[in-house]
């Protein structure tokens, strides 16, 4: 959770838009704490203050309207940083989460489709989480690129590269980075309890590391308290992370 | 003064076999179901659907209604995935274009503003200029190394959504967080454009109905017919009106699940008329 929130470490006043249950905790811990300036949404037609991520017993502070329509002027100004999820992704962050298998007209698997990703990643900050770190989701070739990676954003142009900024992967095991040999993924902490084996185990591509490989930091006693008594003191989370 | 107040046999009695229909509202939100029942019950065939998808398209994948689906996702919101249109992909019984959502807007405002295509970056590096096979690249040309996606305008030979009160005429206004793209939808229709409400109102009401100018987004040149049918967005939400049925959307889940279930789901509630699913789902 904490290594989600450290995502937007220095973003300042844009809108953090993670995704899901747990990245959006994550993003009201980093508001709360050392990205004052954030901005969120309440998950419907609004940005708002407070930091209650699911209910707002004491009522909502909105400070913005933002319907979906809004949102592409945020998205195309690029003043927002996304947490996606995938169902694969590859050594350079091609995403996909549309649909599995080769044949996109008869796939085994169909998905969410390509929502908003082929726009966010070229147009803002993207990072992503991964709930469950294998070798079924870290692959060598996604079936289908719907969030863009580095070396398709290269191939694709100025117009692509411009503002394309994909930073990070966190998982249930590690955080990863871009840095490795031609914007490669890179190992950069394991987890408390997690070795480099587990990773390197659960990865089905070869993985950069960087050196030193760190671990990720303990959540502070105050980011503790504020995940469970104003953040999320219903639990919501537990559906997704055991304790 | 012209009333355009018809019902839902009358709309589909104006839509012919292979159109493209637009859909208004958002996932399962605000779906003008009780038209999409209408269609489904038709002998409508071939049909494309232009749709931020969710139970709308679903529906009609079940009924064999769409020969291609043209939607930047589907979803049922707190189902994240559509098990009817997952089942027809996997099939392969329909064409899918795919689509990015900001996209999808362009591709509405370019035939609202009837210009053939509007420019972006989106699209760029992903697998839509490959699978979409309606994107082109154009180089700008205020910058020859600047090349950037082409998104065509999605002209639509119908439109159809579902809107919390209207005038007899057409006037509409929404109530709840998001007009979503239904304006859009309605103006990238040259002609064919209807809405469901809630309850129609006198047009001195209106006003005082939405409590303020802001949420008067649809205008009656902008609409051809108006159908006047409480609880017409069901089982999706249409707040404040109501939310979404979450027990009503998990049965239409499980419906998914054999073909006995779905016979049995649609006898029950899609091969009835409008009038008696209406009453019987306020018994549910």
């Amino acid at each position: 959770m904490v290594a989600l929130a450290e995502c937007f470490r220095g973003d300042g006043e844009i809108v953090a838009n993670p995704i899901g249950t747990i990245p959006m905790i994550a993003g009201r811990v980093a508001r709360a704490t050392f990205e004052p300036d954030l901005m969120v949404t309440d998950g419907e037609a609004a940005l708002v203050a407070g930091d209650e991520a699911f209910a707002w017993p004491g009522g909502k502070v909105v400070e913005y309207y933002n319907p979906y329509r809004s949102m592409f002027d945020v998205v195309w100004s690029g003043r927002r940083h996304v947490v996606m999820g995938a169902t694969q992704i590859d050594p350079f962050g091609n995403q996909n989460f549309a649909a599995i298998g080769a044949d996109y007209q008869a796939p085994k698997t169909q998905l969410i489709g390509f929502r908003g990703a082929p726009g966010n990643t070229v147009n803002h900050a993207t990072s992503y989480w991964i709930a469950a770190h294998s070798p079924r989701v870290f692959v060598e070739r996604v079936d289908v690129v719907t969030g863009v990676g580095w070396d398709r954003a290269a191939a694709a142009g100025p117009a692509a590269t411009e503002f394309f900024d994909l930073r990070r992967v966190v998982t249930n095991l590690a955080v990863l980075d871009f840095g490795g040999p031609e914007h490669r993924m890179r190992l950069v902490s394991v987890h408390p309890g997690v070795t480099v084996a587990d990773v390197v185990t659960a990865t089905g591509f070869e993985l950069a590391t960087a050196d030193p490989i760190g671990e990720t930091r303990l959540p502070t006693a105050e980011e503790l308290r504020l995940i469970r008594d104003v953040i999320d003191p219903d639990g919501m989370r537990r559906a997704e992370l055991p304790d | 003064m012209i009333s355009k107040q018809l019902h839902e046999d009358d709309v589909v009695a104006h839509l012919e076999d292979g159109m493209t229909i637009g859909v208004g509202g958002w996932g399962s939100r605000r779906k003008p179901m009780s038209i999409v029942r209408a269609i489904a019950r038709s002998s409508l065939r071939d049909l494309t659907i232009v749709s931020f998808a969710g139970p709308d398209l679903g529906l009609l994948c079940a009924m064999g209604k769409v020969a291609k689906a043209v939607c930047p996702f589907v979803s049922l919101d707190s189902i994240p995935l559509e098990p009817h249109f997952r089942a027809a992909r996997q099939a392969g019984s329909i064409e899918d274009e795919p689509w990015d959502e900001g996209m999808f807007l362009l591709g509405l405002q370019a035939a609202a503003w009837r210009v053939p295509f509007l420019p972006t970056r989106v699209g760029l590096g992903s697998d839509l200029l490959a699978l979409n096979h309606r994107l082109r690249l154009v180089r700008s040309p205020f910058d020859e190394d600047v090349e950037l996606v082409a998104v065509p305008a999605f002209r639509l030979d119908a439109a159809i959504c579902h809107l919390n009160r209207a005038d007899p005429r057409g006037n509409a206004i929404f109530l709840g967080p998001d007009l979503y793209f239904d304006d859009l939808m309605l103006r990238a229709a040259p002609t064919r454009r209807y809405i469901s409400v809630e309850r129609v109102v006198p047009t001195p009401e209106l006003l005082a109905e939405a409590g303020t100018e802001l949420r008067l987004r649809v205008a009656r040149l902008m609409v051809d017919g108006v159908v006047e049918r409480p609880g017409g967005a069901r089982f999706t939400s249409c707040v404040p009106d109501y939310e979404r049925d979450e027990s009503f959307q998990k049965e239409y889940v499980a419906a998914a699940k054999s073909a006995e279930a779905w016979t049995t789901f649609r006898r029950e509630w899609i091969d009835v008329p409008e009038e008696e699913f209406q009453r019987k789902v306020v018994q549910r």
